[in-house]
């Protein structure tokens, strides 16, 4: 009999039963909420008039629709406020623990999630957000949900899916120096484009992925959804159980040894069969830049963008973002630089920004934004002095939530200027309405908000 | 849910790929705590100016009783955002129509009462060209027998849905109603094989 793979393995340890001719009843180990795709979930169990089933596998945070600056005052937008007042009462009703405004805990539900040792191997984790996908970094299956899904979750700890296919991408050999995670990924997403991955739940595997931290882990998998796919998830290895031992809501004791006994279990077997394979080469993964209005349209930071093809949905992209086919970006001026968002706001992207802008200044027509992706990143980031090295620079270390990754509270990039990005998205007004966004890593993103222009981080650090 | 059977209707073409959620419903018309009303804001910037006035070339400005959606490759793209189906139905549409659509769009919509047609690419090339040819041409989309057809040009294609999301839209059924059912077997899942308990039970004090 042929072997496992990780997917397979634990999708099979959730399945409560099949549904003939289709989906299958998966059982949901965490089930992770915020402000903006709960509330009619939450009004929808109280019309059927039923209860709330597993409130203590569910917890929720504040982070799509706040504010990041004086977060301790009173939420100015009406709407903003009162979504967030639901969350409040919605979670003391139905007895769910709330990180919200104000709590050390708060921040962007994927980076508490793993930071607390909410996301643990093995589980399954859904949430009503598509970069739900990052916890797969800890070897889950971990996806987004819509609304609809959510109830579903509230009303029996369970929902309605269909198996996907699986996928495995293997980064073999190493990455030269500038190049990190964020450039792993938006390089496979650029050859596999945005929907190489639907219908698959993907595994990051091979040499160059089990060398990265699990931050860097994270930022991959977060962003396997831009390719369509499920999810995707990284087998546990030693440096995740490193990563997890000791957080506040890891197993200890007694229970931390059984569960790593159970841990070490998940790893897709040798002889497991994948529907599709695909492979890459670290080495000739370059720092990576995006030019258009989806995450597939990226470049190496250094090369021409392609040529017109006739495509008119490509002519549109460029048209949006004032580029022509053909032309280098390098050197192009850029406005707003936003290092942030559910991709790249953790405590080492934080420390990488610091160690390339420490002693330097930022151009000063750039506005640079940091945004840590929770409560306990940016107290983090004050205790080792990160945050006087940013300042010293030119750089506004602002309070945790989503800002300008997607534009919902007042973080907006204004019409026309261009944003060199840590997020995920870079869709038409994705940063605000007419806001042009270039996606890219942490150290890309804070070079150029020192020159001023796109800049390759490799002629900067040599 | 309202059940869904069958539909005759003109189409709004949107021969665009790669449509995502964000140009549907914008982030910033997702503060309501309700279902209702998100259609006003369906496609919103491209719709709309900065002044709110209507884009008189945008295809929503120019058809403005069509049921049923042509969009290109990749329909659905980008964020989890119900409130993405919930506007497209809002505005008017039953059906959605694409030569592939993204996963959780895709779900989202058939929860919804949405029904997302997958054709072949050639298929939705013919669409939009008899659309094109005449703006009034009529499409009929029937979910029993799984067809899409134009009469007007007498092509038709039939797709596929998963049989029980099919038997769901038919006769109206939700998800919820059918989990609720399966209660027993829930718990005993429970019971028997669940790894994890709740959030802070497997913390030795
Ligand atoms: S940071 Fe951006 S991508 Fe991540 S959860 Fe928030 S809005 Fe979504």
């Amino acid at each position: 009999m042929a072997g496992k793979t990780l997917f397979e393995k634990i999708w099979q340890a959730h399945v409560v039963e099949e549904v003939a001719g289709g989906p299958s009843i998966l059982y949901i180990d965490r089930h992770l909420i915020h402000e903006v795709t709960s509330p009619q979930a939450f009004a929808g169990i109280e019309k059927r008039g039923v209860p709330l089933f597993r409130p203590d596998k569910t917890v929720a945070t504040a982070d799509h629709n706040v504010p990041t600056k004086n977060q301790h005052l009173p939420i100015k937008d009406p709407l903003s406020r009162s979504q967030v007042e639901a969350l409040v009462s919605n979670c003391e009703r139905h007895g769910v623990e709330l990180y919200g405004l104000g709590h050390p805990y708060q921040g962007i539900v994927h980076v508490i999630g793993p930071e607390l040792g909410i996301t643990q191997p093995g589980m399954t984790i859904v949430c009503g957000d598509s970069h739900t996908s990052t916890h797969g970094a800890f070897g889950c299956i971990a996806f987004g949900i819509g609304t609809s899904e959510v109830e579903q979750v509230f009303s029996t700890q369970c929902i309605l899916q269909s198996k996907p296919k699986t996928m495995r991408i293997t980064v073999d050999g190493e990455l030269q120096p500038g190049v990190g995670a964020k450039d792993i990924i938006l390089h496979i997403i650029a050859r596999l484009s945005t929907s190489g991955g639907t219908g698959y739940f993907v595994e990051f595997a091979g040499s160059a992925i089990r060398s990265l931290s699990m931050e860097g882990r994270m930022t991959v998998c977060n962003m396997s959804i831009e390719m369509g796919a499920r999810g995707g998830m990284i087998a546990p290895d030693q440096t995740t159980f490193d990563y997890l031992q000791g957080r506040p809501f890891a197993p200890s004791g007694a229970a931390w040894q059984q569960k790593l006994d159970y841990w070490q279990t998940l790893y897709s077997d040798a002889d497991a069969q994948f529907d599709k394979e695909v492979y890459f080469d670290a080495a000739e993964i370059e720092p990576m830049i995006t030019y258009g209005t989806n995450p597939a349209m990226g470049v190496a930071v250094d090369k021409p963008l392609p040529a017109a093809n006739g495509d008119q949905s490509f002519a549109k992209a460029l048209d949006y973002m004032q580029f022509k086919p053909g032309e280098a970006l390098l050197g192009k001026p850029v406005d707003y630089v936003f290092i942030g968002s559910c991709t790249n706001s953790r405590i080492e992207d934080l420390r990488q920004v610091a160690a390339i802008v420490k002693g330097r200044q930022k151009a000063p027509h750039v506005t640079a934004w940091i945004v840590p992706g929770s409560k306990q990143v940016e107290e983090q980031a004050r205790q080792e002095g990160i945050d006087k090295i940013l300042a010293e620079a030119g750089f506004e270390l602002r309070e945790p939530g989503c800002s300008a990754c997607l534009a919902m509270n007042e973080d907006k990039i204004p019409a026309g200027k261009y944003c060199v990005s840590t997020s995920n998205r870079n869709f038409e007004g994705r940063q605000g309405p007419g806001a042009r966004t270039l996606l890219a890593s942490p150290a890309t993103a804070a070079v150029a908000a020192i020159t001023g222009k796109i800049t390759d981080i490799r002629d900067f650090i040599d | 849910m309202e059940a869904f059977r069958k539909i005759i209707s003109k189409a709004a073409p949107l021969p665009l790929e790669n449509i995502d959620t964000d140009q549907i419903i914008p982030a910033r018309f997702l503060k309501a705590t309700t279902r209702a009303g998100f259609g006003d804001n369906l496609f919103r910037d491209w719709r709309y100016d900065e002044q709110g006035n209507p884009q008189p070339d945008f295809i929503l400005n120019k058809v403005h009783d069509a049921a049923i959606l042509v969009a290109g490759k990749n329909f659905g793209c980008g964020s989890s955002r119900e409130h993405a189906a919930w506007a497209i139905y809002d505005y008017g549409f039953r059906v959605v129509v694409s030569s592939f659509f993204a996963d959780i769009f895709k779900n989202n919509a058939l929860n919804n009462g949405l029904l997302p047609v997958q054709v072949s690419e050639a298929f939705l090339q013919e669409l939009f060209d008899a659309i094109a040819a005449d703006p009034e041409q009529l499409l009929e989309v029937d979910l029993e027998k799984q067809t899409i057809a134009v009469p007007g040009t007498g092509k038709s294609e039939t797709f596929d849905i998963n049989p029980y999301k099919k038997h769901c839209l038919l006769n109206g059924l939700d998800d919820i109603d059918f989990l609720l059912s399966k209660k027993a077997a829930i718990e005993a899942y429970e019971r028997e094989r669940a790894l994890y308990g709740g959030i802070k039970q497997e913390v030795t004090p």
